[in-house]
């Protein structure tokens, strides 16, 4: 049994809440199979009366025809007004006296028709399906078989769009952490699940709390892969958490994921191992909660002439292409760098003195100088030295506006 | 019978209580005894010469970038020497050739000493190594090496301690030091710690005393120029110890 709503107002969405195959026909018409519904209210004609009454709740101006197949019931709530429940087999007879507008055939076809005289459902249904089909080919037999109230077929369903948030109202404010994790695991498992059934997989956890100051606390976790490992995501959550704590207690906890398609890769026997994705972010999640954010990641070189110019990124995209590798000599910098004392003797430097450094200049080799950024805000400018000192290391100074330091060490 | 039975016992043969034990029960020790010398003759035929049932296997080694220094996997290798020794580009060699490989490499880098620009020189791709900056906490370095290690997967975890002072170094407990070894036991992963002093001791396999023979300067003032220096290494394992040589140039 398929009902038909054609008029003004949502009509996807009352449909929707009695059935949840729902195809939108056109702008003004939606279909929906009721089959099953009788159970819940019995005959067709209470199951009309039951979506009638629901139209006027929610104001939507509409006419409504129930039928065994759907085609039969967009006729019947195009052309009659109001309620119309056709009885199974009578299709062709309740159909007969609609104008063929209703099936809005071509406009050619139409002029054909209206030559003929055929203006009526009924005329059509009664002619020949062999004439027909000679003279109107197979648009005018499907006209035929709408007019009979004969033509079947499957709806084409709205597909929902995917939508995997969850969110939880707290009877009271929750202070802890603790307990807050176990409502979090609550809402991953269920999520997870929902995402499981449909074979997808997450690679964004949002986490939105709502405070007892009615502030928002807002997380966003971003996963390297798309995973379902409820309990690292937990993990996660719960390391972010202890790093950026809410400032209030919790009332209302917001949940949702993104859903993406799992990531199906076939490691081979000569593949290097590499610690698995969720498992690292797990491993890095808890350094950060160590060392501190902003301190772990993969360093890349900017493309600058100023000293020490990198960042670190979360990750880094696999540059193809071998590098050179040759035997440079390994430099390890002072952060900051050391402010030194330094002597000179006859404009070069004789003596350095600095925080762990300190010795009498054996050899050396500079100045060097360098400069940029002139263009900019921040500018810099230095003359560089290598140094060997009597302490018996090698070292790089450098006279800027600001005095002498010692940048680092060659190690 | 019965010296057999006394052989594998270790005792006389007038101490022996013939009734101690049932014939049969003797019998089918004799048996897999018997069975298990035939099988050590027929491994010994194959392989050829006499087997140390008791030895553990080699540790598979790894290039390290330096001709003659093979670093063993699975084991703790401490490189250590004073400022300028050379250390740091051993261990930038060592990363090169790891990074080379494709095998992902984290250096924790206890004093934020890592420099990016002279580790690219020498063939690190930074792209497969992590670093994570401890901000001078040797504290915080163990710890986060712990974790790497027992997360497993890295072909190198390096740890730096070339810059802490000596003081807090020394005071990492052996404990410390075995759980380390312990952890990366069995993995495929190479630990290298880095310190101006050995520290590790016994629970190091493989350590690498860098020293650094002689400076090259070349050219006039004020046209002189870092050429680079000599670095000897001295490899010191439990039976054998290299010297290699290598040279590191500064451009």
């Amino acid at each position: 049994m398929y009902a038909c709503l054609h008029g003004q107002g949502n009509l996807t969405a009352l449909a929707a809440e009695f059935s949840p195959v729902v195809e939108r026909t056109a702008e003004e018409t939606a279909t929906f199979d009721v089959s099953g519904l009788e159970r819940l209210f019995g005959m067709p004609q209470d199951i009309a009366h039951a979506i009638m009454r629901r139209s006027a709740e929610v104001q939507v101006k509409a006419n409504l025809a129930l039928a065994v197949n759907p085609d039969a019931a967009i006729c019947a709530a195009r052309g009659f007004s109001g309620v119309s429940i056709i009885p199974e087999g009578d299709e062709a007879k309740f159909l007969g006296t609609l104008p063929l507008a209703v099936l809005a055939p071509s406009e050619e076809l139409a002029e054909t028709l209206e030559r003929w005289g055929i203006r009526r459902f009924q005329e059509l249904a009664v002619l020949p399906p062999l004439g027909i089909a000679e003279r109107l080919g197979p648009e005018g037999l499907r006209l035929r078989e709408l007019a009979r109230g004969e033509a079947n077929r499957k709806l084409a369903a709205i597909e929902d769009p995917l939508c995997f948030e969850d969110e939880v109202e707290l009877e009271y404010p929750v202070e802890l952490l603790e307990p807050l994790a176990f409502l979090l695991s609550r809402l991953l498992t269920g999520l997870a699940m929902r995402l499981a059934t449909r074979g997808l997989a997450t690679d964004e956890l949002r986490l939105r709390l709502k405070l007892e100051n009615r502030a928002t606390h807002e997380r966003t976790l971003r996963l390297p892969v798309p995973s379902l490992d409820t309990k690292a995501f937990l993990k996660l959550l719960q390391l972010d958490l202890e790093a950026h704590p809410p400032a209030e207690p919790v009332v209302h906890v917001w949940m949702g994921m993104n859903p993406v398609k799992p990531q199906a890769a076939q490691s081979g026997l000569y593949v290097l191992a590499a610690p698995e994705p969720v498992k690292l972010e797990l491993t890095l999640a808890r350094i950060r909660g160590i060392v501190g954010e902003g301190r772990v990641g993969y360093a890349e070189v900017l493309d600058t002439h100023r000293p020490d110019a990198w960042r670190l990124a979360c990750r880094l995209e696999s540059r193809h292409g071998k590098l050179k590798a040759c035997s440079t000599e390994g430099f390890r910098r002072y952060r900051p760098v050391r402010t030194a004392h330094v002597t000179l003797a006859s404009g070069q430097p004789g003596f350095v003195a600095a925080n762990g450094v300190r010795g009498r200049v054996l050899e050396y080799a500079g100045p060097w100088r360098t400069s940029g950024d002139w263009w900019t805000v921040d500018p810099w400018q230095r003359d560089e030295w290598d140094v060997a000192l009597s302490d018996g290391a090698l070292y790089r100074i450098f006279c800027s506006p600001g005095g002498w330091f010692v940048e680092g060490s060659y190690d | 019978m019965v010296a057999l039975y006394a052989t594998r016992a270790g005792r006389p043969q007038g101490h022996l209580d013939p009734f101690r034990y049932s014939c049969k029960n003797r019998y089918s020790e004799e048996k897999a005894n018997m069975e298990a010398a035939l099988l050590k003759r027929e491994f010994a035929a194959v392989l050829g010469g006499p087997l140390d049932w008791q030895a553990r296997p080699e540790p598979e080694t790894v290039d390290s970038g330096v001709p003659d220094i093979h670093l063993p996997r699975g084991c703790l290798t401490e490189i250590f020497g004073p400022a300028s020794s050379g250390r740091t580009t051993l261990l930038y060699s060592i990363l090169a050739a790891a990074t080379g490989r494709g095998e992902l490499c984290a250096l924790v880098d206890a004093d934020g000493a890592f420099d990016p620009e002279s580790a690219t020189a020498a063939g690190v791709h930074l792209c497969k190594m992590l670093w994570i900056n401890c901000a001078n906490s040797v504290e915080n370095a163990l710890r986060a090496t712990d974790l790497l290690v027992q997360g497993g997967g890295f072909g190198i975890v390096a740890m730096d301690l070339g810059d802490a002072p000596q003081r807090t170094v020394r005071r990492i407990s052996l404990t410390s030091w075995f759980r380390l070894r312990r952890a990366v036991e069995n993995t495929p992963t190479v630990l290298v710690a880095l310190a101006r002093l050995s520290n590790a001791k016994t629970c190091a396999s493989l350590m690498l005393e860098c020293r650094r023979e002689r400076s090259a300067w070349s050219g006039n003032h004020p046209a002189r120029l870092f050429r680079g220096m000599r670095v000897r290494a001295t490899a010191v394992e439990r039976r054998k110890a290299c010297t290699p040589v290598f040279t590191a140039k500064a451009i």
